[in-house]
């Protein structure tokens, strides 16, 4: 991503780190997944856990998105 | 309901008398003309990532979420955890899509997603559609941040007879109205600061206290019946519940940022770069609406809706009371407070910019495009101000005239109208491919289908799509965009063999989308 001539609005075109994204949405959006009661942290069903950790997920994964590309 | 909650109005009434003035104060708050448009109705465009934080964050995480997505898991149990992978796929659409946006909106001087499309596509009644669109999907969002209040009035004790029933209700009302014709878009977001700690503080101290009262996830879940703890796998033949869950998620998040309110909250931010940041940062909305989510669960276990105290509640909110009376079950009074106070002041924010989003829609759209064309800065925002009142008057004499049910209802339908404006907008972001007239009448096609099938189903948001001999039950709005979307491509071809090759009209180029 940074060996292109940094110009503005280099920012605009495709960047290939955007299909993290991919990962995000496959791993909320098949509930086949995720929908069981095992393993449960803290007494809370996997089902309910495993969404909340895919929340932090996200952010991690966006956030590196914003960092590399922001470069 | 007969006896007040004294400590606890006490603590709710301060709060409300703190942000209040507040809202007041936030005209003089990075000072700007407030007689112009831009100024009033999107805060000059210069907040900055923290502000822009709690301003999304606190228009998207509404009142009415607080109240409604834990008493859809009190009543329908795991299908409620949706509002977690809807608030997942959000993310990545506001990060790719929404700083083009902004940044075209800036260079032009757009201020609605209508000034867009016209600007784009040339097409006044195409912009006229989207206008309407967003001003209608609006309403009942509005009319339901009251219902959030009624809610904690109600559960504050708050109540009586005829019109003095509804005083509490219109009296928060007219502070709201108040405060957001003085200060325009800075009131809400001066107040989104106090509500978001306000509701972070409550979220979390909930998650902690009450499953230590009840014994634990573990006890608090074993309680909870069986059916309602996971999804129903599907049978043969049918994606079942595993599809509408996950085309609820993917669908409302495409809807969502289609809101005017929530365009109008991203075009305040002061960059395109600020934008992206929020991507990354506001998830951390989506952790806390999760928790409450649980919460619903909590209310289950301590059994809220067996306790004759809270009888009268449930008689007069439903399952919306479940809520207020776990807290009122687990909190010390003055705690009550403070969390009645959070879900309160969480109903005004969204409403704020909502009303503002919808005045500013109907001054750009409507009264400039149609009947003044050339009013002066001063003019343009003086209407709005007043529009953004008579928004809200309508909403206040909609939930104090119809039934509660009609609101739901009507939020439903809103979301499967706003997304049918998801081709011209988001698409509308990347390309001009698309044929203007193709796009007006994919809209109107989408927006017909979707209120027809929402119909056939008595108002349910999803609908059992027969293909092939499998049912795939799916959020109604989900399919009527695949229908939207394959209208427009088809009719783009169609106009452009009839039309020959002619010159589009589009104000902005490519370079506008970026920085």
């Amino acid at each position: 991503m940074n060996n292109n001539t940094v110009q503005r609005g280099e920012r605009s075109t495709w960047s290939w780190w955007y299909l993290l994204f991919l990962i995000q949405f496959v791993a909320v959006l098949w509930p086949p997944f995720y929908n069981k009661m095992e393993p449960t942290l803290i007494g809370l069903p996997f089902f309910y856990w495993y969404q909340l950790a895919c929340v932090v997920l996200a952010a991690v994964l966006t956030a590196i998105i914003y960092v590399i590309t922001e470069r | 309901m007969h006896d007040v909650k004294w400590v606890a109005l006490i603590i709710f009434v301060l709060l409300f008398g703190f942000i209040t003035w507040l809202g007041f104060a936030a005209a003089h708050w990075r000072k700007g003309d407030l007689d112009q448009l831009h100024e009033w109705g999107l805060a000059g465009r210069r907040f900055g990532t923290l502000v822009t934080w709690f301003l999304v964050g606190g228009d998207l995480y509404t009142a009415y979420t607080f109240i409604a997505v834990p008493a859809l898991a009190f009543g329908a149990g795991a299908v409620a955890f949706f509002a977690v992978p809807y608030t997942i796929v959000v993310y990545p659409l506001l990060f790719l899509v929404f700083p083009r946006l902004w940044h075209v909106c800036h260079k032009h001087g757009y201020i609605t997603a209508g000034d867009f499309v016209r600007g784009r596509f040339g097409n006044r009644w195409l912009a006229l559609a989207i206008t309407v669109t967003g001003i209608v999907a609006t309403m009942p969002y509005i009319a339901l941040q009251l219902v959030g209040l009624q809610v904690v009035l109600g559960g504050l004790g708050l109540s009586g007879t005829g019109i003095a029933a509804d005083m509490p209700l219109i009296i928060a009302f007219l502070i709201l109205a108040a405060f957001t014709y003085s200060s325009g878009l800075r009131a809400p977001a001066s107040i989104a600061i106090v509500k978001d700690i306000l509701i972070y503080i409550t979220a979390f101290t909930a998650v902690i206290v009450i499953p230590i009262q009840l014994g634990g996830f573990g006890k608090i879940f074993a309680g909870v019946p069986h059916e309602l703890t996971l999804l129903k796998p599907p049978g043969p033949n049918t994606t079942g519940a595993y599809g509408a869950y996950a085309t609820l998620a993917l669908g409302s998040a495409l809807a969502l940022l289609l809101y005017p309110h929530s365009l109008t909250a991203i075009m305040s931010a002061s960059s395109g770069r600020t934008v992206r940041r929020n991507a990354a940062l506001l998830p951390g909305y989506s952790f806390m609406l999760g928790l409450l989510a649980l919460v619903g669960f909590f209310a289950i276990g301590a059994g809220v809706s067996k306790l004759p105290e809270f009888a009268a509640g449930f008689k007069e909110f439903g399952n919306n009371y479940a809520v207020p009376a776990l807290f009122l079950h687990s909190f010390p009074e003055w705690f009550v407070g403070v969390a009645f106070a959070a879900i309160g002041i969480g109903a005004l924010v969204p409403a704020a910019i909502m009303s503002i989003a919808a005045a500013n829609l109907y001054t750009r759209n409507i009264h400039r495009e149609f009947i003044n064309r050339n009013p002066t800065d001063k003019q343009e925002a003086q209407l709005a101000k007043w529009v953004s009142l008579i928004v809200k008057a309508g909403a206040l004499v909609f939930i104090l005239f119809v039934p509660t049910k009609f609101a739901i209802y009507l939020q439903l339908l809103g979301g499967i109208w706003i997304i049918q404006t998801l081709p011209a907008l988001v698409i509308g972001a990347y390309t001009r491919w698309f044929d203007d007239w193709a796009l007006l009448v994919g809209w109107a096609v989408g927006t017909y289908a979707g209120t027809a099938m929402a119909i056939s189903q008595e108002l349910k948001p999803t609908y059992p799509l027969k293909l092939g001999g499998m049912t795939l039950p799916g959020y109604t709005a989900f399919y009527t965009l695949l229908l939207n979307l394959a209208v427009v491509v088809v009719l783009t071809f169609v106009f452009r063999a009839m039309r020959g090759r002619q010159p589009v009209a589009d104000q902005t180029v490519p370079s506008d989308y970026y920085a």
